[in-house]
């Protein structure tokens, strides 16, 4: 997400796609030298395009970056991409190890620091960690076999191609070595391109897809050993929390510290300068107030007297401006994204027309562990520890905020207590920076999670209009789809009141079904509050919206749900962008588009994988329903399947179904992790998440109004059900593209159990 | 000041009286392990045994814990042995890990006092506790686990 910001769109490459024929894009190299047991290069390893190398940085091999041996045979591998649940410290680092044949239990991880000139690009964000690193971490691994097996045939004197590696030992005929033994002469060599590698066979793997490798933290998480951003304990450091502008834009007028200067502990008060957005990830500022623990800077906010000034957005109230948004999306908008063949034409000749209105509110993304980052400033420069997404980034903002060369910061990466984009904007790293210079310690700022709640960069909040024409036998003829929502570009430059490229991919102008004319429209909307990206982004409020749609169509039609899906979805096809009327700067989350193209096919698939599994047509029992969705986000394919009972009035769901294509799936364990977690935060946004404004300040401020599902109401019984595919099918993502489906077939499960058809954004947990 | 023992040890905490246990625990102790989530009782992320009991140490202050007896999930078990935490990491539990120490200790709470819960019994002890991840079928199931075990 973060470095779409700063360029400009990009066409996607080569647009006009036809038949693809995969292996029409694999760069098959010669056989190179294959290590005995291994084979080549074309047979193990297609390559596939992928938009890693476009991101800032691009994608690093070099294993000497990556991986040290010790003489005692002790593998370190570095994790550069942050830990914030998805598994991917682990998961990368187990592709290194198994094509490498390192011993797992001999592997340590070590996280890397925000520097990526060195490491390539570190942005954790987009479902990208194994999409754009899958490949990489098989190269790393197979450079260093190829070392210890080329330091170990000049040692004995013998051809390198018969030397066997295997589970961290090297071996030819009697002679026999270690990989600690061999470690220096290893490492010393020449790095060989790619084209020299020879690679593990599916078949041989230990570790990949197989499901049995632990995640590494899994021991300390279980002790309470785990380092997150607020366990980093320095020498001389101070705790601080700030009082912020409640209205974003909005300043301190004059502030009274009186008394919280007089509370045990406190030391120092600080104003922080105030930002205007756009800010990009610039603190709110405030007044900071610094103690030698939490609890005393605490009882010193609470003591301060401010006198804000709201700024220009104090007037923000979302219920008016709800109100306002489903005003502009029921009204045809100039700006077109998408247009296909004609479709004022065809809903003039429409036998017959349906539409109907969602909504989305605003959301926090509320991980469990609040914002917080510990600085400690000095002459010489400035060291952070901070649980960030993006920690090359957050390197960068903080020399910026103190005028300083970003060589002279160095961002190291705790554990992530959750991330869900919120910590990819690391305005707490920069105000701990701010505070820490000020007072001369080292200062870690704790964030409450009033404040998490009150000062999110949040989740935008949305209106989606989708209207069709239908024809004498109820056959879609035309679309249109008017998404009115503030853009995420507001945050970073000045509001134009559009959606932008990213935005657009995600649900909107990408709509895959088979209809001849289509067009994606987008009426203005202004931020009022920093907009930010939230798990799954955009495609949450479009899978809201389509995904409810075709439950209501069904309905209107008579049809049954699935064959509903079916009917739109069409007969398999391969999308040219071209043809169907795509905006030319497409966005296909980063992707060339000839080699992750949307095949209709994959998403039917998955569809009736969800739905047979869930015995999609079975009779249900009074207040009880099964609902479907299918999307595609983050370049893989998901199917939701929904049961939904009714009980005391409290919307349950007693069983869910995932399907979903991937691609080549790494770690299937982590995958089906994934996607019961997203089974649950889809049906929290599903019942409870929505920030409201009111006077230009966040009307929530914990889980009491802020609520989250818990143990009593959870989705039970999530089934998930991976589409099995070998290493020649790109991986996709998978942190994402489960949540977008889960409301929609909550939705349409809730009005088959009950008849109420809920277009809001959060439902509510009682009918 | 405050006497108290935390994971069998005593502690003289020098911190005034209304000061909640957690900040206790983590800013004066340096006992890390036990987190900060909402610094109100809703989360359960900053749950340890108060004399035994599963108490979200964001609402017991200083003074109420004076001459208590206090484990966090550092003092669960000397080795990291507690079936409960065997169970978590039988069952691949964590996400990001971060609500876990609350949630392992609030099982361990749970099934002290009543080694053979019911699943309605799981189901009541940990709604105490959030987890934004999403872990709960496996907590549940871990918690299941652990029952058999003890």
């Amino acid at each position: 997400m973060l470095h779409f910001l700063n360029q400009a769109p990009q066409p996607a490459e080569g647009f006009t796609i036809a038949k693809v024929s995969r292996r029409g894009f694999l760069k098959v190299s010669g056989a190179g030298l294959a290590l005995a047991g291994f084979a080549t290069t074309a047979e193990a390893f297609p390559r596939w395009p992928h938009g890693g190398h476009a991101m800032p940085h691009g994608v690093r091999t070099d294993p000497l970056v990556f991986v040290r041996v010790d003489p005692d045979g002790t593998v370190t591998l570095v994790a550069h991409r942050s830990e914030m649940g998805t598994g991917s410290r682990t998961s990368l680092p187990m592709i290194m190890a198994d094509e490498m044949e390192a011993d797992w239990t001999r592997v340590v991880i070590e996280q890397a620091p925000g520097d990526e000139p060195k490491y390539g690009n570190q942005d954790t964000d987009g479902s990208r960690s194994l999409r754009h690193h899958i490949q990489m971490a098989r190269q790393i691994g197979a450079s260093v076999r190829h070392m210890l097996a080329h330091a170990a045939a000049a040692e004995w004197g013998v051809p390198a191609g018969e030397v066997a590696v295997e589970a961290h030992m090297v071996r030819h005929g009697s002679h026999e070595a270690g990989f600690g033994d061999l470690a220096e002469a290893a490492m010393a060599l020449p790095v060989p391109a790619f084209e020299d590698l020879a690679f593990k066979s599916p078949s041989d793997f230990r570790y990949i897809g197989k499901g049995k490798v632990q995640i590494t933290d899994l021991r300390d998480i279980t002790t309470g050993a785990a380092v997150y951003g607020a366990d980093v304990m320095l020498d001389g450091m101070q705790v601080a929390v700030v009082a912020r502008p409640p209205v974003v834009g909005g300043k301190v007028k004059s502030f009274d510290d009186t008394a919280a200067r007089a509370v045990p502990g406190v030391s120092a008060v600080v104003e922080l300068p105030h930002s205007i957005p756009p800010a990009g990830f610039a603190p709110l500022g405030g007044i900071a107030v610094v103690a030698s623990n939490t609890w005393a800077a605490m009882k010193g906010r609470d003591a301060l007297q401010i006198e804000w000034d709201g700024g220009p957005h104090a007037g923000y109230d979302t219920q008016a401006f709800l109100a306002e948004m489903v005003a502009t999306a029921e009204q045809p908008a100039d700006t077109v994204f998408r247009n296909q063949g004609d479709v004022d034409a065809a809903f003039a000749e429409a036998a017959r027309t349906f539409g109907q209105t969602y909504t989305q509110a605003h959301m926090a993304h509320a991980p469990m562990e609040p914002p917080v980052a510990l600085a400690s400033v000095t002459a010489e420069g400035a060291e952070i520890w901070a649980p960030v997404q993006s920690p090359y980034a957050c390197r960068t903002d903080v020399a910026k905020a103190l005028e300083i060369d970003p060589a002279q910061v160095k961002v190291n990466v705790t554990l992530l207590g959750g991330g869900f984009g919120r910590k990819s904007k690391h305005d707490f790293a920069i105000e701990a920076a701010l505070v820490s210079k000020a007072v001369g310690t080292p200062v870690r700022v704790q964030w409450t999670r009033e404040d998490d709640i009150r000062h999110s960069f949040m989740h935008t909040v949305s209106a989606e209009r989708i209207d069709v024409a239908l024809d004498g036998e109820g056959k879609v003829t035309a679309w249109r789809h008017n998404s009115v929502a503030p853009s995420i570009l507001s945050t970073f430059a000045p509001d134009g009141g559009h959606q932008f490229f990213i935005e657009q991919g995600m649900g909107h102008v990408d709509m895959p079904f088979d209809i001849p004319n289509v067009r994606c429209e987008n009426g203005a909307a202004l931020a009022h509050t920093r907009i930010g990206w939230y798990r799954s982004v955009s495609n949450v409020p479009r899978a809201w919206a389509v995904g409810s749609f075709v439950g209501e169509l069904a309905h209107e039609l008579g049809r049954d749900e699935k064959q509903m899906w079916l009917d739109l979805i069409g007969a398999p096809r391969v999308v040219d962008p071209v043809a169907e009327g795509y905006p030319e700067d497409f966005w296909d989350y980063g992707e060339p588009y000839q080699a992750f193209p949307i095949d209709t096919g994959r998403l039917a698939n998955v569809l009736d994988m969800a739905a047979d599994a869930i015995g999609w047509g079975r009779e249900m029992p009074e207040g009880e329903g099964l609902g479907l969705c299918v999307h595609r986000s983050f370049v893989s394919y998901v199917a939701c399947a929904a049961h939904v009972r009714v009980v005391d009035g409290t919307i349950r769901v007693p069983e869910m179904h995932f399907a979903i294509d991937a691609g080549f799936i790494a770690n299937p364990e982590r995958v089906e992790s994934q996607l019961q977690g997203a089974a649950v935060m889809g049906m929290t946004l599903a019942l409870h998440s929505g920030i409201h404004y009111e006077a230009g300040a966040v009307v929530e401020s914990n889980f009491h109004d802020y609520e989250m599902v818990r143990a009593d109401n959870y989705p039970e019984n999530v089934h998930v059900h991976m589409v099995p595919h070998g290493f020649g099918v790109h991986s996709t993502g998978v942190g994402e593209p489960g949540v977008p489906p889960v409301a929609p077939a909550i939705a349409n499960a809730l009005f088959k159990a009950t008849g109420q058809r809920k277009r809001a954004l959060p439902m509510g947990a009682q009918v | 000041m405050a006497k108290i023992t935390i994971n069998s040890v005593e502690h003289d905490i020098d911190g005034p009286a209304d000061m909640p246990l957690l900040w206790a625990i983590r800013d004066i102790a340096g006992l890390t392990g036990t987190k900060f989530g909402c610094g109100v009782g809703l989360c359960g992320a900053c749950t340890v045994h108060l004399d035994g009991v599963a108490t979200q140490s964001c609402l017991v202050t200083l003074g109420e814990a004076d001459g208590k007896t206090v484990t966090t999930i550092e003092g669960l078990s000397p080795e990291g042995e507690h079936a409960v935490q065997r169970a978590w990491r039988e069952l691949n539990v964590p996400q990001c890990g971060f609500c876990q120490a609350g949630q392992i200790m609030q099982a361990a709470s749970l099934l002290a006092e009543n080694p053979k819960p019911s699943d309605q019994e799981i189901l009541d002890a940990m709604s105490a506790n959030i987890c934004r991840c999403g872990c709960y079928q496996r907590i549940v199931a871990a918690v299941r686990h652990a029952s058999t075990g003890i």
